[in-house]
């Protein structure tokens, strides 16, 4: 047996991810059920919920769930997609304003449709911007994007001189148009999120680039070494986190009719939290798209089920965040289990 | 909580200088661990006497590191039991390591990086009155054991700042103030220099002369038969004999590691082909602390670069890859000159670079072991942007076959295959590009006997096939007998050229300049401080 299996060398094995043990017979067709402990998590919410309340499982309720949803896990995708990458983004949300004003204010001068894919460039820009800044300065990506989403919510203010920016009156239903039923009975901002998190995830999961993002993430001096051109990979990530950003963006300003300087200020850490409790490793090289959205899933499900069960909504951030703990605790007390 | 207790217990501060605790007889008892169901260890039972030296050895992942951690306290046994001076004991915890005085220095280190020298000595047990740290008394102690150890160390330098042979000798000092009666240490001459090998084996013998037990894992068996008393060999986690150290062999020790008598001898590297092309030609080669260097290598030669820690020999071949910047002198590969040479135009010219360490360098460890042996060659299996899984698969089950990795399955994480197995991964992953120069950074670091012979005999065949090779190696029979010739370096530069079966005290005398090898520990300055091991005579059998 131990002669045609991976050596179970414990000792040898060290640091994050080391407890990873493949045993005969302990893995059947490449599952193990602690990797999917974040879903069995999800599918209980789900059940509990359906059998305490008669409404969960109402379409309306599942198409309002799914369309809640669609901001934080459209961050969330772009949040793991850098994490796996081996950085931080939190320019997310002032990201998200900027080009949420910039589709406001291109759209109002030209037309709905040139003023969202304005949106959309000036949130691939921005994510260029960042990520530059982070490769070039060499700053640790927290801090860096830290400082850069202080300077970017500045912009915002700059820009709007510090009011409201509102579409056309003759073009607000146009620009509403995240909000209108679409495929299935979702509403299309539902439909941007599924599609885009799907294109994400076949990007991540089965491209050449998906494989030297999740390389730079995991051992970026290796990657280079290989003749992985590290900096540009990482500048990648920001920019696919900058048009998710900026599609997040659309859809709360189609939902408010507006967009502001301050807008969903603070939303890039529930993107982080979403894409840590769906398990994907801060220390980079390791997670999925579906696990961001799964872990955004669950957070919505939380305040949905709060609304539901009629429980007092001033305890839901307490269990929001009690959740986040519980989630990464078993997490890594499975994976230690398993060393 | 229990420092000052023990601190009590050595009130005065010589006694908590060396060797004060009696060694107790351990007696170990049918002791057993599994990983995830799979058994590491199985039923060992071992008797240690008070005040020797006991060595563990095998094939990497035949459970030594395991059964010494579980000795130390850092893991625990499943079965069985361990005794000290016959009192049953559950060593559960490092802390209870130390309250019966056992102390480990894992391979890994346990230091504080970003702290002083003395406090990590006295880490957890500062000198205190009322809470308050009172450092000097911690420092008289720390210079009785400087005299006693004869290390040379400044208790005020940061741990980060250290050699890694340094913060080895920081931890040793750490066991001696805690008083520790037995000292257990996993490969600890595997990152040291010639000198501080031989002032490290030396203090190994002192130790024990002084009553203190010192369990010893290592693979380099030379070493093993001089320092130990008694001998312990393991086999697949189980027990293959116990013997006196005075009454076994290399040879010996070797055939029960490995079960069967295996060839030790290095394969002879096949003559190069009088019309064999010249490959790859530096220049005047400078960057980092290299500067000057020559050289030129033929299809299906074997060049061996040797020479000290810090002689520049990894720096050059990282210089070759382009992974550093070059400043001076100039690349050729096939007659074509490369400017400004990065690893990507490189590997486009065919070299190839198998880097020093493995995990910093080489691996993705949490990937899995097909994502890794694929990553340098993504771009030649493109299908667009996807990766074609099915050739994929195919061409890396070729490319780990060859070489002989043995993994589970092609999706395992490398980190759950051997030392031995994961640097065949690694020539896996550079063979696959078929490569027409290969640039070999310590081909064997930390590799266990059999998957060193195996890497050996791929290195030469790989060379008969019309490969160019550059091997750098710490060990300088490997670079002698496996290299047509060696170039040796000396502070970046190069000092001679000796051609294959030149005497090894030849060139180590060549590295170390004229004279003999100095004998004092050589602690490398923090400026030159540098991840590579020693340039040593480690020898393999």
């Amino acid at each position: 047996m131990s002669s045609t299996v991976a050596e179970p060398a414990g000792p040898s094995t060290t640091g994050e991810g080391g407890g990873r043990r493949v045993g005969p017979g302990r893995r059947t067709g490449g599952v193990r059920v602690r990797d999917y402990g974040i879903v069995v998590a999800l599918v209980a919410i789900v059940v509990a919920l359906s059998f305490s309340t008669d409404t969960f499982l109402t379409t309306s309720n599942l198409v309002n769930l799914l369309d809640q949803c669609s901001v934080v896990g459209l961050l969330a995708a772009g949040a793991t997609i850098c994490i796996i990458a081996g950085v931080f983004d939190l320019t997310a949300s002032a990201s998200l304003a900027v080009s949420a004003i910039v589709g406001v204010q291109v759209g109002a001068a030209t037309s709905v449709p040139v003023g969202f894919a304005a949106s959309v460039v000036a949130g691939a820009l921005l994510g260029l911007l960042t990520g530059t800044i982070v490769v070039r300065s060499g700053v640790n990506s927290f801090i860096a994007t830290l400082a850069t989403s202080i300077i970017y919510r500045g912009l915002a203010v700059v820009v709007t001189a510090g009011a409201i920016a509102y579409p056309l009156a003759d073009e607000a239903d146009d620009f509403a148009m995240f909000t209108w039923p679409s495929l299935f009975g979702l509403t299309s901002a539902t439909v941007v999120f599924l599609v885009v998190t799907a294109l994400l995830w076949v990007l991540l999961s089965a491209t050449t680039f998906g494989r030297r993002v999740y390389a730079v993430g995991g051992n970026d001096e290796a990657a280079r070494l290989s003749g992985i051109r590290v900096g540009q990979i990482r500048i990648a990530a920001y920019m696919i986190s900058g048009v998710c950003s900026a599609l997040a963006g659309l859809i709360l300003a189609s939902r408010a009719g507006s967009a502001q300087s301050s807008m969903a200020s603070g939303i890039e850490l529930s993107a982080i939290a979403a894409a840590v409790i769906g398990g994907t490793s801060i220390l980079g090289g390791e997670g999925a798209i579906w696990r961001g959205v799964v872990g955004a899933l669950l957070l919505t499900l939380i305040g949905n089920g709060f609304n539901l069960l009629g429980w007092d909504t001033t305890y839901q951030q307490v269990v929001q965040g009690l959740l986040i703990l519980l989630a990464v605790t078993v997490d890594q007390f499975l994976r230690r289990r398993a060393r | 909580m229990s420092a000052p207790s023990h601190r009590q217990e050595r009130s005065s501060p010589g006694d908590r200088g060396v060797g004060t605790r009696r060694a107790p007889q351990i007696t170990v008892r049918g002791v057993g661990k599994s990983y995830g169901g799979v058994p590491v260890l199985r039923d060992i039972d071992v008797d240690i006497a008070p005040g020797t030296v006991h060595s563990l050895v095998g094939e990497n992942g035949a459970g030594k590191s395991t059964l010494l951690k579980i000795l130390g306290g850092a893991i625990r046994s499943d079965t069985g039991s361990v005794a000290f001076d016959g009192e049953l004991t559950t060593i559960g915890s490092p802390r209870d390591a130390i309250a019966h005085g056992v102390s480990l220095i894992s391979q890994e280190g346990a230091l504080v990086p970003a702290r002083t020298v003395l406090e990590n000595v006295f880490l957890g047990r500062w000198g205190h009155r009322g809470g308050l740290v009172r450092t000097a008394d911690d420092r008289s102690v720390f210079a009785e054991l400087l005299a006693y150890t004869g290390f040379d160390i400044d208790p005020t330098a940061r741990v980060d700042r250290l050699s890694i042979g340094a913060g080895q000798q920081v931890e040793i000092l750490r066991a001696l103030a805690r008083g520790a009666s037995v000292i257990a240490m996993d490969e600890p001459t595997a990152v040291l220099t010639e000198g501080e090998k031989a002032n490290l084996l030396d203090l190994i013998e002192r130790l024990a002369a002084g009553g203190t037990t010192v369990l010893l894992v290592s693979h380099f068996l030379d070493e093993v038969l001089k320092v130990s008393d008694g001998i312990t060999v393991l086999r697949d986690g189980k027990l293959v004999v116990t013997a006196g150290a005075q009454t076994c062999t290399a040879r010996e020790l070797v055939t029960h590691m490995v079960g069967r008598q295996i060839d030790v001898l290095y394969p002879r590297p096949e003559p190069v082909r009088d019309d064999a092309p010249v490959r790859l030609r530096a220049s005047g080669l400078g960057g980092g602390p290299v500067s000057g260097v020559d050289l030129e290598v033929r299809a299906g030669e074997i060049l061996g670069i040797a020479g000290l820690v810090g002689s520049g020999r990894s720096e050059t071949l990282r210089l070759l890859f382009g992974a550093d910047p070059l400043q001076d002198g100039t690349i050729e590969v096939d007659g074509v000159p490369i400017p400004t040479m990065t690893p990507r135009k490189a590997m486009r010219a065919g070299i190839a670079l198998v880097p020093e360490s493995r995990k910093e360098q080489g691996l993705v460890m949490m990937r899995s072991v097909r994502e890794n042996v694929a990553l340098a060659s993504l771009s030649s299996r493109r299908r667009g942007p996807l990766v074609d899984r099915r050739t994929e698969r195919g061409r890396v089950a070729a490319a780990t076959s060859e070489v002989d990795v043995r993994a589970a399955r092609a999706d395992s994480p490398m980190n759950t295959l051997s030392g031995g197995n994961q640097q065949k991964a690694l020539f896996a992953k550079w063979l696959l590009r078929e490569p027409t120069i290969l640039l070999i950074d310590e081909p064997t670091r930390g590799v266990d006997v059999a998957a060193k012979a195996q890497i050996h005999r791929m290195i030469v065949d790989l060379a008969a096939r019309g490969m160019a090779v550059v091997v750098v190696s710490s060990e300088i029979e490997e670079l002698l007998e496996l290299s047509h010739r060696s170039i040796v370096l000396r502070g970046g530069s190069p000092v001679g050229e000796y051609p294959r079966g030149t005497p090894r005290e030849t060139v180590i005398a060549a590295a170390f300049g004229d004279a003999e090898p100095p004998p004092a520990p050589d602690i490398v300055p923090a400026t030159q401080h540098h991840p590579e091991a020693a340039d040593d005579e480690g020898d393999t059998r």
